[in-house]
Order: structure tokens, then sequence, then C-alpha cells
């Protein structure tokens, strides 16, 4: 009685963000809180809306190209990949086998370094301020690596209709090859300032555990899901390109909590690099763009695809009508739903769990709002 | 316990004694500042400040001017007097341990027959200042930083205790000068490792500092107590912490680690000073290189580790010191 009398006259609201720390972007979430106690956490969207759907609708189907790297930029060339198979699909274009695992090397590249940038983040939210530098000076690596080929260091606009916009070369190759190398080495570094950290194992160990059976009612994708035990990933259970020609594992965790999400990202890494080898050891030659009409007529009727971003699951459904702009374009990202489980997720634990939460699912709130 | 009669001669010494030591503070932290922030960046895998200077030494100078220049912004809605007296009450209870620790044989303000004593009760003083922050800077989050910092001090300041204690049964005295003289053979440390750990992990813990910085989390809270302090405010808290890791180090020294003795030096008793600042500077190393390697502990599992481990550990230590002394 005097208990819960205690907790009632000490309930107040916490607004944490929009501008925060250690909210992935411009986040808001209201917080009522009694003592240290979070009773009811609800995000709050919208901050960072910039209409990228109704841009789809306005302007011709090429011109939406730049659009779909602004909106998840940690991870943009998955989104690329998403919206040039979309328009592949739809319109039956058909894309060079050179330019299908060029797009699988630069895509599982660009993985790599939204999980570099996620586990330093991460790290940061928890008060360690080293591995965010480390795990930059890895992502220079890739930048400089991709922008050699696609000009662009974060915001890629790599793929094209039918293919990709410029051939790879040797240099590439090599410096990707050394890239592997090296990020090899330095995953022990990782291994021993982070994963063996006896306080970043506290932090992370047995909190916020997701169940699979609410990681499915909520639609949680990606490593969230596959941290949660899960073996989904689209990449193994809806093919697309040519990942079924790679042979690569999916990470799963048991438990569903932080750690196990944490490993699961990194192991993911790990895989990545496996494809990039096995990509670069069976680069076959040939054009790296296909055939693509002039003016690209969107049939009616709707088409639907699906691409394993860094988050989860990527899908773009687009709904034609004989222009060549589409009527309308649906894009599914997978924040929005790994997000959706906060409120009954975040219900009676502490604020620095909170924090630890969050981080751990790898939001990106520009690709939540678009 | 004998007094001295303030005669001339002394009451100048001390006057100048107290100068010293101020100034040597603000120097302190200068230097403590520029080597935080060289360890780390090189820890970080950059260089630190390069620009000012060679290899940015007037980096913290520069500093100090640009932080004199702010404007000094007062929120809406606080309690004046409380706001402006914050960075204040940080800064004072800070320089009187400074007073009583022996940095040589002959170097020593004033030497109090409690001077352990003494220097304890000024940390808890220091706790004051924080709960006088945060309440007076009438926001949620200041008010969260300063509440996390009382309970941490409190909760942190009995291994300390204990963990002198254990020097204090050896010794027989709580008189910095007689405990680092009584260290002439053998260093504490050695004799009592367990008390030395503990010493550290708690002072580590008492001055808000990595893996144990919660007041001032910045991740979660946006800077906790101070979060509303621009300019000299928040440069006096921050020379407050700094000569705090100052204090906690010195003590450390003169309990464990022989303060003052040393390889033999000509002008031995001033010069003792040049070993003592090796020690202490050596476990402000340790103390910085461990605020850039280790994340943040939550809350409760900073309570749980000084009420289960810390406590227990130092408990069982001053029995055992006990023992072996009777024996």
């Amino acid at each position: 009685m005097l208990e819960s009398d205690f907790q009632e006259r000490n309930r107040f609201f916490l607004n944490m963000g929009p501008q925060h720390p250690s909210t992935h972007g411009v986040l808001l979430i209201v917080l009522e809180m009694s003592g240290e106690y979070v009773l009811d956490p609800q995000p709050v969207l919208g901050f960072i809306h910039r209409m990228h759907e109704k841009m789809a609708e306005s302007r011709p189907c090429q011109s939406f190209m730049p659009n779909t790297a602004r909106m998840d930029y940690v991870c943009a060339l998955p989104y690329n990949h998403g919206y040039v198979s979309l328009i592949e699909r739809k319109a039956g274009i058909e894309v060079p086998r050179r330019a299908e695992y060029i797009r699988v090397i630069t895509s599982e590249l660009n993985r790599i370094a939204s999980h570099l940038l996620w586990l330093g983040a991460y790290l940061l939210d928890l008060g360690a301020f080293t591995p965010i530098l480390y795990g930059f000076d890895d992502r220079e690596h890739i930048l400089d690596i991709l922008e050699d080929i696609t000009g662009s260091r974060l915001t890629y606009c790599y793929y094209r209709f039918g293919g990709v916009s410029r051939d790879i070369d040797d240099k590439f190759v090599d410096a990707t090859r050394a890239f592997i190398k090296r990020l090899r080495k330095r995953f022990v570094i990782y291994e021993k300032l982070v994963t063996k950290n006896i306080i970043f194992i506290k932090r992370a160990e047995n909190i916020g555990i997701v169940s699979p059976d609410m990681a499915i009612r909520y639609g949680i994708t990606g490593p969230n899901l596959r941290g949660s035990g899960i073996a989904y990933d689209v990449r193994k259970n809806e093919p697309y390109s040519v990942y079924p020609e790679f042979d690569f594992e999916i990470p799963v965790g048991e438990q569903g909590d932080c750690l196990d999400r944490y490993m699961v990202r990194v192991r993911e890494m790990e895989q990545s690099l496996r494809i990039i080898e096995q990509a670069l050891d069976r680069l076959p030659e040939g054009p790296v763009r296909g055939k693509v009409p002039k003016n690209i007529k969107l049939s009616p009727g709707d088409c639907n695809f699906a691409v394993e971003a860094a988050r989860g699951e990527l899908s773009y459904y687009l709904v034609g009508d004989g222009t060549g702009v589409p009527y309308r374009l649906k894009i599914r990202v997978p924040s929005y739903s790994n997000l959706s489980c906060l409120p009954e997720l975040g219900r009676g634990i502490l604020l620095p769990d909170l924090v630890s939460i969050l981080g751990s699912f790898d939001l990106v709130i520009p690709e939540m709002d678009r | 316990m004998e007094t001295i009669s303030m005669l001339p001669p002394e009451l100048i010494r001390m006057v100048i004694a107290v100068i010293i030591i101020i100034s040597f503070l603000f120097i302190n932290a200068i230097m403590m500042g520029y080597l935080e922030r060289k360890i780390a960046g090189h820890v970080q895998r950059r260089p630190g400040p390069m620009e000012v200077g060679f290899h940015g030494i007037l980096q913290l100078i520069v500093d100090g001017v640009k932080l004199l220049a702010k404007e000094l912004l007062i929120p809406f809605n606080v309690d004046r007097t409380l706001f402006r007296v914050a960075p204040l009450l940080s800064f004072t209870p800070v320089i009187l341990p400074l007073l009583v620790i022996p940095f040589s044989e002959k170097l020593q303000a004033r030497d109090l027959n409690l001077g352990l004593i003494f220097i304890v009760s000024m940390g808890s003083v220091n706790v004051m200042s924080l709960l006088v922050a945060g309440w007076g800077s009438n926001n949620k989050y200041s008010m969260f930083g300063a509440m996390r910092a009382v309970a941490q001090s409190i909760a942190y300041e009995i291994p300390i205790l204990l963990s002198m204690l254990a020097v204090v049964l050896m010794c027989n005295t709580f008189s910095l000068k007689e405990i680092v003289g009584a260290q002439e053979k053998i260093w504490f440390v050695c004799l009592q490792p367990v008390a030395f750990l503990i010493y550290v992990i708690a002072g580590l813990a008492e001055t808000n500092r990595a893996p144990f910085d919660l007041p001032e989390a910045e991740s979660e809270l946006t800077a906790g107590f101070h979060t509303e302090y621009s300019g000299m405010g928040f440069s006096l808290f921050f020379i407050g912490e700094y000569t705090n890791m100052f204090i906690v180090a010195s003590v450390a020294t003169v309990l464990f680690l022989g303060g003052w003795h040393g390889p033999h030096l000509p002008y031995g008793e001033y010069l003792g000073i040049v070993w003592f600042f090796l020690k202490v500077y050596f476990l402000l190393f340790l103390m910085i290189m461990v605020r850039w390697t280790y994340p943040r502990v939550r809350f409760d599992q900073l309570l749980n580790f000084a009420w289960k481990y810390l406590v227990p550990f130092s408990l069982v230590n001053i029995l055992i010191t006990a023992v072996l002394i009777k024996l």
C-alpha cells in the first residue's frame, strides 16, 4: 500500500529527446517515470519526415534514386538495391551477372560499415568513448574504397536500372582484399576491448529480452529478430540477386537480450566478409549495365521487392499506373517495426537500461520517418 | 594535541603555503586537462590537441581564456543564490586537504594529528556542492544527476574509510606525516594490496570519474548536474574534479606508495617532492586510462558493487590486519 502510494506521488514525465545524445536521430520518447524506473515509454516520431514517398509519386521513377540513399544514410546501398531491383522486376529489365556481383560486394561492404558505426554508437551510449573512434577508423577504409568507384562517401547513388553506374577496377579489388585482412585482425581488438569487457556484459546481458513471440507480433526483422532465436534472413528465405550462390551462415542468438543482438551483429560482419571474399574470387567478366528502355513505363498493377538492409527487412511496394511516375510507392522500413515494441518492452525498466535497449536495436530515425 | 601558536613566522609560512597551493591547483588542473586530452587522443588512435603551441601544450590555457570570456548564463526560474554558490562550494573543500598532505619531509603546510579524518570529512562536504548544483539548476536532468551523485558518494565513502583504517591499524596514527615516516622500510602497498585496490576503486567513484561517472553521464542525462552551467562556473566544477582526483591520488600515494620515499636525492628533505609527484601522476595516468577504456556501470550495479563487494572485502581485510598485528 505504502509502496504504490509512494510511486503515485513520485511520478513525473521526462522528455528524452528530440535532441538527446543517445537517441540516434531526432526521436522523442516521452517517459512516464517513477524515480529511476520507466513506467511507460511512448515514442513520438515525425521530426524528420521529409515526404520521400510523396516525392516518389511526383517525379519519374529514375529521379527517385538519390532519395533512396537519404532515407537511411548509414547503409544506403541496400536501399539503392531494393529500389532498382523493384523497377527491374516491374519493367522486366535484365541485369548482367557482373553487375549483380558488384552490387553484392558493395552492399555487404556497406553493411559492415553500418554495423561498425552501430557498435561505436552503442558503446558511446553506454559510456565507453573509445570504440566509436576505432570503428570510425575502420569505416574510413570502407568509405575510401567505395568513394573511388561511387563518388560519394555516405549517400551512395551507385546502382542504376539494369546494373551499376561504373565498373570496378583492380584497385578496388586489391583495396578490398587488403581491407578484409585488416578487419579480421581488428576484430580481435574489438573482442578484447568490448566483448570480453565485464562492465559491458553487465550492461547488456539479460537486458531487454525480446521473446520470439513478441518479435513476430511486432514485425521485428533483421539482427533484432535473429537475436531472439528466429533464423529469418531475407537473403536466405527470399533470396534475391546472386545471394543463393554464396555460402554464408545466419548467426542466431538464444535469449533475445541486448548481448545476443550485439553478438549477432558482430558475427554478421564476419559473414559479410566471407561473402565479399567469395564474390571477389568468382567475379565474372562482362558488361555492368543491361539494356534499359529509354522511357520506363510502369505497367498498371503492383509489385514488391524486399532486401535485407543492415537493420532488417526493407521492402518497397510500387503501384504503377501506366506512366513513368509511380502512382504509389510504399517503403516498409525495418526501424519502424523494431521501435514499435518499445512500449511493451520498456515497461518498468531502469533508465540506463532503456538507453542500452535503444542502442542495441540499432535504430536510424531518418529511415523511420522517411 | 599541541597547539602551535600563530607567531608571525608561522603565520607567514601558512599564508605562503596557501598561496602556493591555490596556484598549484590551477596549474595542476591545466596539466591534468592536457594530460587527459592527450591520453584520450592516443587511446582513441588520434593525436589529441596539436594546433595550439607545440603539440597542443597551450591548449588548456586558451580554453581557460575562452571560458573566462563566456557569458554567465543564469536560466530563468532558478534559485539564484544556490545556482551561483554551487561552483564555489565545489571548489573550496578540495583546497583544504592539500594543506595536510606531506609533499616531502619538510614541505607540508600543517601536520594535523587527525589529518586523515580531516581529508575524508572534506570529501563528504564535496557531495553537498553537487546537490546544491543539481537542485539550483531547476532542471529535471540536473536533479537526477545530483541525486545519483549523493547516493554514489555516500556509498563509496565507507570502503574508503575502511581501507584507510587498515593502514591506520598498522601505524597507530592518523597523522599523514607519521604514516609516510612509517613506510621507510617497506611501502604499505606490499603489505596491504587489497586495501590499495579497494581505495583506488572507491576513490574513482568518489570523484565521479568513469566508469562511475553517472552524475555527469553524458549520453543519458545530457551532462547531469552541471548541464546549466557555462563559462567559469563550469570550469570551477572541472577544476574541482581534477583537484579531487589529485587528492585521491595523493592520499593513495601517502598511505600506500610511500609518499616521498625514493632513491636518495641531494636536499632530500625538500626534493622528496619529486618522487611524490612521480607516484601521484602515475596513479592519475592510470585513472585517466581507465576512464577511456571502460563503459559506464548502471546505477544499481554501482551501489551493489559498493555494498556487496567492496565493503565486505574491506571489512575482512581489516579483520585479518588486526589479527596479524596482534600476533
